[in-house]
């Protein structure tokens, strides 16, 4: 049902994402756009249980066959490309961009289903009034995961060494269906399994303790401020959830006062009419209110919890690679020694070391990337926060003061 | 003392006697006065009575402004004048025969008086009445303010020191006093003659502890001795002051307020000294709801005059209030709804000319529907922003740690900061869930009350029909049976059966004088009550709407102070 409503909606592509919706493109990340490569979702589509994108590009690359190309993904292939980073030995010194949360509609089908079967129990007005509450939430989520997947985009682009990925210019120009299948058990246990592993290991290249100042700190500062951003993503969702379940009632006060408007026609059921209309606004209002405190505040929060887990994760390698160093020193003396395979153990060490290095050099400057995004996101974020929770604030009052007005001078 | 001479009271003297006999309504019948005292029955020629009872049925009353029930409109505004208190009081009431010559009758038919037999009549009247009540301003503001709680029949320590050159001895004496202030182990200094007396007063917790509320009133009202007084009354008070009104009011249709209901977990949290915010916020709902109880029972014209009242509102001290249990929550209830069914179990419809009161029962019910259902979203809404509240204080002190770890110092100030201006916000939160509650709540569980009141009201006028139905089923069994009588010729029991009729007549005549006043006494308090109603929602809600107002404003002052702070990040 909702897709055939947003279907309508959605075909005239540049209308969808409105003006202020351009923004969550740069939300989270300070990005300077490039000439060379840009890339954004210029539309998106929700049918029963997918949700398709249309990535569009434009780059003046050689590389590319035309300047300017659209392609149509699912999440799933976003979720390809971000693992085929992941897996890339050569790309351990990066954070590599979260990936995107899957759409999850979930809770909007559940209420929606709710509202079905409650129709016979509700007055036509407050059906339709409800309807168009559920719809305008399901168009906000969509709108957010639209959002995410730009992000996600967007920061691989603006990466100096990931725009190049050739799985990326694939991602983006192959105009055919890329078949990556989602992953089918036996994988999702493989997968399962290495996650153990890897958080086993964690804890133990944490404990080495690093020579180097910058990323000890670094360390014992991720390690706190995820922990922190955790708790505050989990808090701040808690309470916008108390707003909208907030929003909803006056919603359905509002409804009452109209039915009891509605009995009569003398002075109190026209003021009780007025109010009702008044409350109705105020819901609207209280509601922006709270969706706007979940795109700047929680989202934000909720992005850098997955930026700092992929820092942390950044951290991981190198400490493993520092490990890995560390051993085939050993290796190589214990060669030495027993004067057996020394060549082995060279080359060995060798590899390791560079390895090692290479990862401390770009990591070092991956990390001074991230904090200098996240204070310049942070500072966007806050100052659009309390740019929009003025702007609702006044209007509010202004509604208020000229409610009040109108209602007090017809009496 | 004369009461003032009601036109053509004289001939309807003799039902009075008779109003004790099998009729539930013992209370005032304010026309004549009061039952409680055996007040004479005059002798008034039978004749006139029936000559009269058969104009009563037929004809149209034409007599001025019959001020029913009432003591105010008409002749006489009822505060004015203390004769006027003795028609409510204990006062007897002589019904003078030789009256009927003073009076003066105002109509062609003499008998024709208090009934007003058309509906517009009524109206006529109803629209003289309700121009009177705007004139007459009820010059009564009541508070209930400082709730206290008292530590009753608590042992008191007092030692003796006799401070002269005897011997000095302590001397512990247990004396239990009842006293209304609360004072922690106060020594209050006693001299008698060389002794010195010092009193340990210790207020107590307990389960003897109770609550005692400040009832102020001001007035320049000359019924009342001064302009401004105040007494201390606790919760049983007011409920005996409802017991003492729904006896002697109700039956004839009053509305009355009802009080705010008992509460044993309530109660017993605050006796046993918690002094957490569920005791503070119950005794604050408590103290409100006891406040606007007697702001509307002092803003209804009848109840004003009610010497109950003004004797609770005055006095200093008031005998304990018992069997109250019967007036609180579920007992409250059930009177409520017995009379309300009366009206529903209505297998008979009343042959009425006038819709009116079928319509406004209708009307009655629905809106009660109505506000129910109003009252569980705001209840809703309460919760939710009580939620809020608590779950905007738990993200604030998130944000204040997340700003610690934050290593940049602008931005981590700016967290910090946003923490607090999160604080703020959960105070606000807080503030506004309690305006839902106190002004938005707090007015729909009353007007859902007092709905339910209404309904009664309905329920006693259906009560009183019935019984002159109900009397009129017998008066013409009565009839059959003299009938059968003088035909089955037997003349010893024709002249009790005569007497009978005579009997059962008046009857008819009572009952159905009293179905036509309780009828326009509910009539008038209907429309006296939508009034209330209307100007009471509209000044909570306009209220209400101040408050929102008041919130947005402090939350543009939070965030016009935290946007400086937020953009200063570098």
């Amino acid at each position: 049902m909702f897709s055939t409503l947003l279907q309508e909606g959605l075909d005239d592509g540049p209308d969808f994402l409105s003006e202020e919706d351009r923004g969550p493109r740069a939300v989270n990340v300070d990005l300077q756009t490039d000439a060379t490569l840009q890339v954004d979702i210029s539309d998106a589509l929700s049918e029963r249980d997918k949700v398709k994108f249309t990535v569009h590009t434009k780059s003046t690359l050689p590389n590319f066959k035309q300047n300017e190309f659209s392609v149509v993904r699912q999440h799933e292939e976003f979720i390809w490309l971000h693992d085929s980073f992941v897996e890339n030995e050569d790309y351990a010194g990066y954070i590599i961009p979260p990936a995107p949360p899957r759409p999850d509609f979930d809770a909007s089908r559940e209420k929606l289903q709710k509202l079905g079967e409650g129709e016979g129990s509700m007055t036509k007005e407050e059906f339709t009034k409800m309807k168009q509450e559920l719809e305008a939430e399901y168009l906000a989520i969509f709108k957010k995961t639209v959002a995410m997947h730009e992000v996600f985009l967007c920061r691989v682009a603006a990466h100096p060494v990931l725009k190049k990925d050739l799985n990326f210019h694939v991602f983006l120009e192959y105009n055919q269906d890329l078949s990556v299948r989602g992953k089918n058990k036996k994988e999702k246990l493989e997968d399962f399994f290495k996650n153990v592993v890897k958080s086993a290991d964690g804890v133990l290249v944490a404990g080495v303790k690093d020579v180097d100042d910058f990323f000890e700190h670094e360390k014992t500062f991720l390690l706190e401020y995820h922990n922190r951003v955790k708790d505050a993503s989990l808090k701040s969702d808690k309470m916008i959830r108390s707003h909208k379940n907030a929003a909803d009632d006056i919603n359905r006060i509002s409804s009452s006062l109209y039915t009891l408007g509605t009995q009569d026609s003398t002075d109190v059921c026209k003021f009780f009419l007025k109010v009702s209309e008044l409350l109705e606004k105020t819901r609207k209002i209280e509601a922006r209110v709270a969706a706007d405190e979940d795109l700047k505040l929680a989202d934000l929060l909720k992005y850098y919890l997955r930026e700092s887990q992929a820092a942390k994760d950044l951290l991981y390698r190198r400490g493993r690679a520092l490990v890995d160093y560390e051993n085939a020193n050993k290796a190589l003396d214990k060669a030495r020694s027993k004067n057996k395979d020394v060549l082995q153990a060279e080359t060995g060490q060798q590899l390791c070391c560079h390895k090692f290095e290479k990862i401390s050099e770009s990591a070092k400057q991956e990390l001074v990337d991230f904090k200098t995004r996240r204070v310049a996101a942070f500072r966007k974020n806050l100052v659009e926060l309390a740019e929009l929770e003025l702007k609702h604030a006044k209007g509010h009052l202004q509604l208020l003061q000229s409610c009040l007005g109108i209602l007090k001078g017809d009496t | 003392m004369n009461p003032p001479p009601f036109p053509d009271t004289a001939e309807q003297e003799p039902v009075f006697s008779d109003m004790r006999d099998g009729d539930s309504d013992e209370g005032e019948d304010i026309f004549l006065g009061s039952s409680k005292t055996g007040a004479e029955s005059p002798s008034v020629p039978q004749l006139n009575i029936k000559a009269e009872t058969t104009d009563l049925f037929a004809e149209q009353a034409s007599s001025t402004a019959p001020t029913v029930g009432l003591g105010t409109g008409g002749s006489s505004n009822g505060v004015q004048s203390d004769d006027d208190n003795d028609l409510f009081s204990d006062a007897h009431v002589e019904l003078p025969t030789e009256n009927a010559s003073s009076s003066t009758p105002s109509g062609p038919r003499p008998a024709a008086t208090f009934i007003p037999g058309t509906a517009d009549m009524q109206t006529k009247s109803m629209e003289q009445l309700e121009e009177e009540e705007a004139k007459d301003t009820f010059d009564v503001d009541v508070a209930v303010t400082n709730p206290e709680k008292v530590g009753q029949f608590t042992p008191i320590h007092f030692s003796l020191h006799n401070v002269s050159h005897y011997q000095s001895s302590t001397i512990k004496f247990n004396l239990y006093l009842c006293f209304n202030n609360v004072l922690n182990n106060a020594i209050i200094p006693f001299h008698h003659y060389n002794w010195k007396l010092y009193l340990f007063l210790s207020a107590g917790d307990g389960m003897h502890a109770f609550m005692a509320y400040r009832v102020s009133t001001k007035s320049t009202l000359p019924v009342f001795r001064n302009k401004e007084f105040s007494v201390k009354r606790r919760f049983s008070d007011f409920l005996g002051l409802y017991e003492k009104l729904s006896i002697k009011q109700s039956l004839q249709g009053c509305i009355i307020p009802s009080p705010p209901e008992k509460s044993v977990v309530g109660m017993t949290k605050v006796k046993v000294g918690k002094d957490d915010s569920s005791s503070v916020e119950f005794v604050e709902r408590r103290r409100a709801a006891l406040e606007r109880y007697l702001q509307r029972i002092v803003a209804h014209s009848v109840l004003l005059q009610d010497p109950d009242v003004r004797e609770f509102l005055e006095r200093d001290e008031l005998p304990r209030a018992v069997n109250t249990q019967a007036l609180s929550g579920a007992g409250f209830l059930k009177m409520i709804n017995k009379a309300s069914d009366a009206v529903n179990k209505m297998t008979i419809k009343m042959n009425e000319s006038d819709t009116w009161f079928e319509d406004k029962f209708q009307e009655v019910e629905n809106e009660e529907q109505q506000l129910r259902k109003l009252h569980i979203v705001v209840d809703s809404l309460v919760n939710h922003r009580k939620e809020l509240c608590g779950n905007t204080a738990v993200f604030a002190k998130s944000m204040a740690m997340l700003g610690n770890s934050e290593d940049n110092t602008a931005l981590s100030r700016a967290l910090s900061q946003l923490a607090e201006v999160e604080d703020k916000m959960e105070q606000l939160h807080h503030d506004q869930a309690a305006s839902d509650f106190f002004i938005l709540a707090e007015l729909l569980a009353d007007y859902v009350r007092l709905l339910g009141t209404v309904r009664g009201c309905f329920g006693q006028r259906m009560r009183a029909w019935q019984r002159w139905q109900e009397a009129q089923s017998t008066l013409q069994r009565k009839r059959e049976a003299e009938a059968k009588l003088l035909w089955a010729n037997k003349p010893d029991k024709l002249q009790q059966a005569k007497e009978d009729i005579t009997e059962w007549e008046s009857r008819v005549t009572q009952y159905e004088r009293d179905f036509d006043r309780i009828s326009v006494t509910v009539r008038k308090e209907v429309l006296q009550f939508e009034k209330e109603k209307a100007k009471d929602f509209k000044f909570q809600i306009y209220k209400y709407l101040e408050t929102m107002l008041q919130s947005q404003q402090r939350l543009i002052k939070f965030w016009e102070a935290f946007l400086p702070e937020a953009k200063a990040i570098a």
